[in-house]
C-alpha cells in the first residue's frame, strides 16, 4: 500500500463540497475519504481510522454537536467544523464538546490546510520542545522566558500562563472558555473580562502593533489563537 | 365676459343633491274637504296599477265614506298605537315604512303633531326622513297651514292656525297639485255632510266657511302656487347659466325680541326676502343687563321666535348692548341691510321720553335703509329688540333675589348711618344744617356703590330719619316744622335710587363679560389643546373634559368602531345616563347628521342633548351628548351656540387626526413600495453581474480543448473566478443580515468587548484590501470594555472601512480612533476622498442608497445601512460628517455599561 499520506475523512451531506475537497485535498497529497450522514462518519472514523476529521455542522441525521461528542467518548482524532455564518452559537458548543478547531464557509483552502497541519501538529509537550519560535516570538518554557526577538519581556505569572496555553496548541483555536478555565479555574468560566483585559495588556507586549496583532489573533464571540 | 350665463354652483350642487332624494308630491287646497285625500287616493291607485309599489303611511279619512271607498285595494303599514297620559294614539310607523322601503308612501296631513314619545315633534320631519331614505311620498296640506301665511289666514279667518309647517318644505317639494273647487260647491259639499258629520256642520259654516273666507283662501292657495311655478322657472335658469334678474345682495333684517308680535314680523321679513329675492337676517340686542335668569316665560319665547326664524331660514345674530338703535343700524350698515322691519312701540310717549323711543333713533339715523314700521295688536306689550318688559317696571327682580340673600348690607347701613349721626351731633353747629345733609349723603353713596340699589335705598330711608330725629328741628322727634326739608328727603331717595342702578349695571356688566370671557377662552383653551395633539385619545380626553367643564354637564363622546357602529369612546367621568334607548337616540343622530335629544324637536324626551360631530366633505364622525347639570340649560341660546362652536373644532380635530393617520400609512405604503422595487433592481444587478464574470471565465476554462490560455491568463481568469464569487458572498451576507435586523430575529450575544480587539480583527479581514493603503489606529489607553456583541460590532467595522475605502483613491489614508466619552464610547473611521453633499449625510444610511461618485463604486449599498441596524440595537448612535481631510468621518458610539468591572484577579491556579 502506497503511503498516501494522513488520511482525512470528510463528514458532509452537501455533494459539491465533498466533491472539491476530495478534489482538493488529495491534491495535496491527503488520503480522502468521504460520507454524507454523521451516522456513516460515526462508522467510518472507527473503520477508515482518520488523521483528521472534517465535520459538517448542518447534518440531516444527527446534530454535529452530537457527533463530535459520540466521537469523543472513545476517539481522540482532531475534529475541524464546517461551520455556516452567524452559528456563532453552535461553533462555541461544539468546540467546547471537544472538536478541535473550525472554519467558516465559504472558505479558503489555504485557510483549511492551516487548520489541518496545526491539528495534525499534536499538542506540544512541553519537555520535547522546550523553546518554540513563531517569528520574532520565542517561548522558553524551562526558563520560562518569552523572547520578542533579543529582548526579554516580563510578563506576569497569569499572563505567562496564557502565551503557554496559546503556545502548545498552536494554530489552534482556544475558546474563552477553555482559556478560563484552565487559567482561573472554572469557577470564572463566565468572566469575560478578565480574558479581553490580560489579553490586551499581552497584545501590548508582545506586539508590534497591537491595534494590528501578528501572533494572538482574535476569533470574536469564539476565542484565540496563536499564530 | 359671461357674466350674465354664470351658473349659479350653490343651485346646481342643490339641484344634483337632490337627485338622491326621495321626491315629494303635495296636494294643496285650500281648506278642508276640497278633496285633497281623494286626489292623492286617486293618483295613488293609479301608480299601483302601473305597477309601481305604493302602501299607504298614513290616511285621515275622517268618517268620509268616498275617501275611505278609494282606500280599498292600497296597502296599508298599520299604524303604531303610542300611549300618552293615559290615552292610546296611532302615529304613522316610521321605522315599519323605513324598513318596507316602498317606491312610494302616502302620508295624509303633513302639518300634523306627533304624539309625545314619537320620534320626531312633527309629521313633516317623519316625512323629510322618509325622503332621505329615498323614498317618494305623496302628502296633503292646507294652504293656512303654511308657516309665512299663517298670521294672513289668521287675519282672513279669525282661527290662529297652530300646526304650522315651514315653507322650506314647500320649496322642495317636486310637485304640488293645487286642488281646487269653486267656493259654492264647497259649500254645498258641507251642507250635504260630505265634510263633516251632521252636527258639527253649522258651527263650522258660520265660523270658518264663510264665502269670502274660502275666496279669500282660494286666492292665497292660487297666488302661492303661481309663485311656486315662478320660483321653479327662476331656479331652471340659474341652474342652466340662463340671464335673468340676480340678487343684489341686499338684505332685509327684522328686529326680534320675547314677543308674540315678533313671530309676526319674522314672518313679514320672510315674505319680503322671499318676494324680493335676498336674504334675510333676524337680529335680538341683548342689554348687559340681563344674562340666564330671566323668568322662564320669556326665555321660552325668546327661544321659539329665534327657532322660528332659523326655521324660516334667516341668519340669526345675537347682539349685546345698551343701544339698541345704535347696534342694530351699526350691523345693517356693515351687512348690506336694505330694509329693515321694526315693531311698532304701544306704549306711552310718556315712557318714550324717558328711555327713548328705539324706533325713533332707528329711523333718524337710517341713512338711506328703508325702515319697516308694523303696528302691532292690541294684545302685545310691544316691545321692540328688548327681550324683557321688566325694564318698564322700576325693579329688576334679579337684584332683589341676589340682594335680598344676606342682611348684613342692611345692618350695616343702619350702623353707618347712627355711627355719622353720633359724630355729627357734637359738632353740629359747627357744621350748619347743608353740611350735616351733605355728610349723610356719603353712606347712602357707600352703600350704593357697595351693595347695589336696594340697599342704597334703604340707608337713604335711615339716613331720612336720622336727619330727621336728629338735626331737624324739633330734634328728637319725627315731625317737620319747616317744609323745606321734605325737598331733601325725596332729592336722598334718589341719589340712592340712582346710584344703586348704575352700580347694579355696572356690576352684572362685569359679571356678564367676564362669562362671556370665559366662555371664550374656554373655546381658545380646547382649540389650543386639540391642534397640536396627535393621538386620537388626548385629543378625546381634551374635547370632553373642556366641554363638560366649561358647559357644566356630563359629557359623553361616542365613535363608530370597525362595524359602524356607536360605542362610547370617552366620557367625563360620571355618566350615568348612557344607557341602550340613548344610544339608539346617539345612533339616529349619527346616521341622519342632525342633532337631537333634550331641548330639541325630535327625539326630546332624551336625558341628554346629542350633537354629531360632522364636517363638510367626511360626513358623520362620531357623537357627542351631553347633559346639563342645570336642567334648563339646553334652552339657553348662548349655551347652544357655545356647544356647537366646540362639536365643530371637535369634528375637525378628529377628523384631522384620522386623515394624518390615514396619510401615515400612505406614506408608509410608498416607502415599502420604494425598498420592494430597490431590492428588486438590487438583486438582479447585484448578483448577476458577478454570475457573468464567474460563468463566462470558468467556461472559458472548462471548454479550452486547445489550451489557449497561458498559466498567468488562467490566473487572471481564476483571479476574476474568485472575485464574483466573493462579490456574491458579500452581497448575499448583507441581504441576509439586513433581513435579519429587519425582522426583529436578531438576537444581541453581549458579552465585553474590547475595541481594539475588534479593530484587529477587522483589519484583518479586509486583508489585501489594505495594501497601499496607509492605516492609522489610534486606541486611547486604558479603554474600557464595552457590553456587545462581538461579531456585529466587528461586521460594522468592516462595513465602515470597506466604505471608505471604496470612496477614496489608492494610497489615500484611512484613520481609525476610539475613545471613551463621557457614557460612551465613540469609534470613528475617517478617509479622505470626496465629501458628501449635506443633505445626503443622513440618507446614506437609508437601504440600497447609493451616492453618485465619480469613483465606480460596486455595492448593494446596504452596509451603512446595516452599520445603522446594528448600532441602534445597542442603544447608539451612527452618523456621517465632511472632515477637514476632505473626506468623510462615520462616528458611532456605543453606550458603556455602569457596571463597573470587579478587579480581575491573579491566576489562582499555577500550571
Amino acid at each position: 500500500m502506497e503511503n498516501k499520506g494522513p488520511r482525512i475523512l470528510v463528514i458532509d451531506d452537501e455533494q459539491q463540497i465533498r466533491r472539491f475537497l476530495r478534489v482538493s485535498l488529495t491534491s495535496h497529497g491527503f488520503d480522502v475519504k468521504d460520507v454524507e450522514t454523521g451516522q456513516e462518519g460515526l462508522d467510518e472514523v472507527a473503520r477508515f481510522r482518520p488523521d483528521v476529521v472534517i465535520l459538517d455542522l448542518g447534518l440531516p441525521d444527527i446534530d454535529g454537536q452530537d457527533v463530535v461528542r459520540m466521537l469523543r467518548e472513545w476517539s481522540k482524532v482532531p475534529i475541524i467544523i464546517l461551520s455556516a455564518k452567524a452559528q456563532e452559537f453552535d461553533k462555541i458548543a461544539a468546540l467546547d464538546s471537544g472538536a478541535d478547531d473550525y472554519v467558516t464557509k465559504p472558505f479558503s483552502m489555504g485557510e483549511l490546510l492551516a487548520r489541518i497541519r496545526a491539528s495534525l501538529r499534536h499538542t506540544i509537550s512541553t519537555s520535547e520542545e522546550p523553546i518554540l519560535k513563531f517569528d520574532d516570538l520565542s517561548i522558553d518554557f524551562a526558563l520560562r522566558h518569552v523572547k520578542i526577538g533579543k529582548t526579554e519581556v516580563k510578563l506576569t505569572p497569569t499572563e505567562y500562563d496564557l502565551v503557554k496555553h496559546l503556545a502548545v496548541n498552536a494554530g489552534k483555536v482556544l475558546t474563552h472558555q477553555y482559556l478560563l478555565r484552565t487559567v482561573w479555574g472554572s469557577t470564572h468560566e463566565d468572566d469575560n473580562q478578565y480574558i479581553r483585559v490580560y489579553m490586551r495588556q499581552l497584545r501590548r507586549k508582545l506586539e508590534k502593533d497591537p491595534s494590528r496583532p501578528r501572533h494572538i489573533i482574535s476569533e470574536p464571540g469564539v476565542g484565540y489563537r496563536l499564530l | 365676459m359671461t357674466k350674465e350665463k354664470r351658473i349659479d354652483p350653490d343651485e346646481l350642487l342643490a339641484s344634483l343633491e337632490k337627485e338622491g332624494l326621495g321626491k315629494l308630491a303635495i296636494f294643496l287646497g285650500a281648506a278642508a274637504g276640497v278633496g285633497k285625500t281623494y286626489a292623492m287616493l286617486d293618483l295613488a291607485r293609479d301608480k299601483l296599477s302601473e305597477g309601481m309599489d305604493v302602501v299607504v303611511g298614513l290616511v285621515e279619512t275622517h268618517g268620509r265614506a268616498e275617501t275611505e271607498a278609494m282606500l280599498k285595494g292600497l296597502p296599508i303599514i298599520p299604524t303604531k298605537p303610542q300611549d300618552y297620559k293615559g290615552k292610546t294614539f296611532y302615529e304613522m310607523d316610521l321605522d315599519a315604512i323605513l324598513a318596507r322601503r316602498p317606491q312610494i308612501v302616502l302620508v295624509d296631513e303633513l302639518a300634523h303633531t306627533n304624539v309625545i314619545g314619537s320620534r320626531h315633534k312633527k309629521r313633516y320631519m317623519d316625512v323629510q326622513e322618509l325622503l332621505a331614505a329615498g323614498i317618494n311620498v305623496y302628502t296633503t296640506l292646507n294652504i293656512q297651514h303654511l308657516e309665512t301665511l299663517n298670521d294672513i289666514v289668521a287675519q282672513i279667518t279669525g282661527v290662529t292656525v297652530r300646526e304650522t309647517v315651514p315653507d322650506q318644505i314647500l320649496e322642495t317639494a317636486s310637485q304640488i297639485k293645487l286642488i281646487d273647487i269653486p267656493p259654492e260647491e264647497l259649500i254645498q259639499r258641507l251642507k250635504d255632510g260630505k265634510i263633516y258629520g251632521a252636527g258639527q256642520a253649522t258651527e263650522a259654516l258660520q265660523k270658518f266657511f264663510r264665502p269670502g273666507n274660502i275666496n279669500a283662501l282660494r286666492e292665497l292657495s292660487l297666488r302661492y302656487t303661481a309663485k311656486k311655478v315662478d320660483r321653479q322657472l327662476e331656479c331652471y335658469m340659474r341652474v342652466n347659466g340662463i340671464a335673468g334678474p340676480w340678487p343684489t345682495g341686499e338684505k332685509v333684517l327684522v328686529c326680534i325680541s320675547a314677543s308674540p308680535f315678533s313671530a309676526m314680523l319674522i314672518r313679514i321679513a320672510k315674505r319680503m326676502a322671499t318676494s324680493q329675492n335676498v336674504e334675510w337676517l333676524a337680529v335680538h340686542v341683548e342689554p348687559h343687563l340681563h344674562r340666564l335668569p330671566r323668568n322662564e316665560a320669556t326665555r321660552d319665547a325668546m327661544a321659539k321666535n329665534l327657532r322660528l326664524a332659523e326655521t324660516l331660514g334667516a341668519e340669526i345674530i345675537a347682539l349685546t348692548g345698551d343701544d339698541v338703535a345704535g347696534e342694530i343700524l351699526e350691523l345693517a350698515i356693515k351687512r348690506n341691510v336694505s330694509q329693515i322691519i321694526i315693531g311698532k312701540p304701544s306704549h306711552t310717549p310718556f315712557w318714550s321720553i324717558i328711555h327713548g323711543s328705539v324706533v325713533d333713533k332707528v329711523i333718524r339715523h337710517s341713512h338711506g335703509i328703508s325702515i319697516h314700521v308694523i303696528p302691532g295688536s292690541q294684545q302685545e306689550a310691544g316691545q321692540n329688540c328688548q327681550p324683557t318688559t321688566e325694564k318698564v317696571k322700576g325693579k329688576s327682580a334679579d337684584s332683589v333675589r341676589w340682594r335680598s340673600l344676606t342682611a348684613i348690607p342692611y345692618l350695616a347701613s343702619i350702623i353707618m348711618m347712627i355711627l355719622i349721626s353720633l359724630i355729627i351731633i357734637p359738632i353740629r353747629y359747627f357744621l350748619g344744617p347743608v353740611n350735616i345733609s351733605m355728610l349723610f349723603l356719603l353712606p347712602v353713596l357707600v352703600s350704593a356703590a357697595r351693595w347695589g340699589r336696594f340697599p342704597a335705598v334703604i340707608t337713604a330711608i335711615v339716613g331720612v330719619i336720622s336727619f330727621d330725629f336728629f338735626f331737624v328741628p324739633p330734634i328728637f322727634s319725627f315731625t317737620v316744622v319747616d317744609m323745606r326739608y321734605l325737598i331733601s328727603f325725596p332729592i336722598f331717595i334718589l341719589v340712592a335710587l340712582m346710584t344703586g342702578t348704575l352700580s347694579d349695571r355696572l356690576k352684572n356688566q362685569v359679571k356678564y363679560s367676564r362669562q362671556r370671557a370665559s366662555r371664550v377662552s374656554a373655546l381658545y383653551a380646547l382649540s389650543r389643546d386639540i391642534a397640536a395633539v396627535d393621538k386620537l385619545d388626548a385629543v378625546l380626553e381634551s374635547i370632553v373634559n373642556n366641554v363638560a367643564g366649561t358647559l357644566e354637564g356630563q359629557v359623553v363622546l361616542l365613535l363608530p368602531d370597525e362595524n359602524d357602529r356607536l360605542v362610547l369612546q370617552k366620557d367625563s367621568g360620571v355618566n350615568n345616563f348612557l344607557n341602550d334607548s340613548e344610544l339608539a337616540v346617539a345612533s339616529w343622530v349619527f346616521d341622519r347628521r342632525q342633532k337631537a335629544g333634550k331641548g330639541t324637536e325630535t327625539l326630546g324626551a332624551a336625558a341628554a342633548l346629542y350633537m354629531p360631530l360632522s364636517t363638510e366633505q367626511q360626513g358623520a364622525q362620531g357623537v357627542l351628548g351631553i347633559r346639563f347639570n342645570e336642567s334648563e340649560a339646553q334652552f339657553d341660546p348662548e349655551r347652544i351656540r357655545l356647544l356647537e362652536a366646540f362639536v365643530g373644532l371637535s369634528a375637525m380635530a378628529i377628523n384631522r387626526i384620522k386623515l394624518a393617520e390615514q396619510a401615515r400609512q400612505a406614506l408608509s405604503l410608498v416607502e415599502s413600495e420604494r425598498l420592494r422595487t430597490a431590492l428588486f433592481n438590487s438583486l438582479s444587478h447585484d448578483l448577476r453581474t458577478p454570475l457573468a464574470s464567474i460563468i463566462g471565465a470558468v467556461t472559458g476554462l472548462i471548454e479550452d480543448q486547445n489550451v489557449v490560455y497561458s498559466p498567468e491568463a488562467r490566473h487572471d481568469l481564476l483571479q476574476i473566478i474568485l472575485n464574483g464569487a466573493e462579490r456574491m458572498n458579500r452581497f448575499v451576507s448583507n441581504l441576509l443580515d439586513m433581513a435579519r435586523l429587519e425582522s426583529g430575529m436578531l438576537k444581541l450575544k453581549k458579552d465585553w468587548c474590547d475595541l481594539q480587539d475588534v479593530i484587529g480583527v477587522a483589519v484583518n479581514r479586509l486583508g489585501d484590501l489594505l495594501t497601499n493603503r496607509p492605516l492609522d489606529i489610534k486606541v486611547q489607553p486604558n479603554l474600557p470594555l464595552v457590553q456587545a456583541d462581538c461579531v456585529l460590532i466587528e461586521q460594522v467595522l468592516v462595513n465602515l472601512l470597506d466604505n471608505a475605502l471604496k470612496y477614496s483613491k489608492q494610497g489615500s489614508k484611512i484613520v481609525v480612533t476610539t475613545q471613551q466619552k463621557g457614557k460612551q464610547l465613540e469609534t470613528t473611521v475617517a478617509n479622505q476622498g470626496e465629501d458628501i453633499p449635506d443633505p445626503d449625510l443622513s440618507k446614506i444610511f437609508d437601504k440600497f442608497y447609493r451616492l453618485n461618485s465619480p469613483l465606480q463604486v460596486s455595492g448593494t449599498g446596504l452596509g451603512l445601512a446595516i452599520c445603522k441596524g446594528i448600532i441602534e440595537v445597542h442603544g447608539g448612535e451612527i452618523w456621517a460628517k465632511n472632515n477637514r481631510l476632505g473626506g468623510v468621518t462615520i462616528t458611532f458610539t456605543l453606550p458603556l455599561s455602569n457596571k463597573s468591572m470587579e478587579e480581575v484577579p491573579v491566576m489562582n491556579k499555577g500550571v
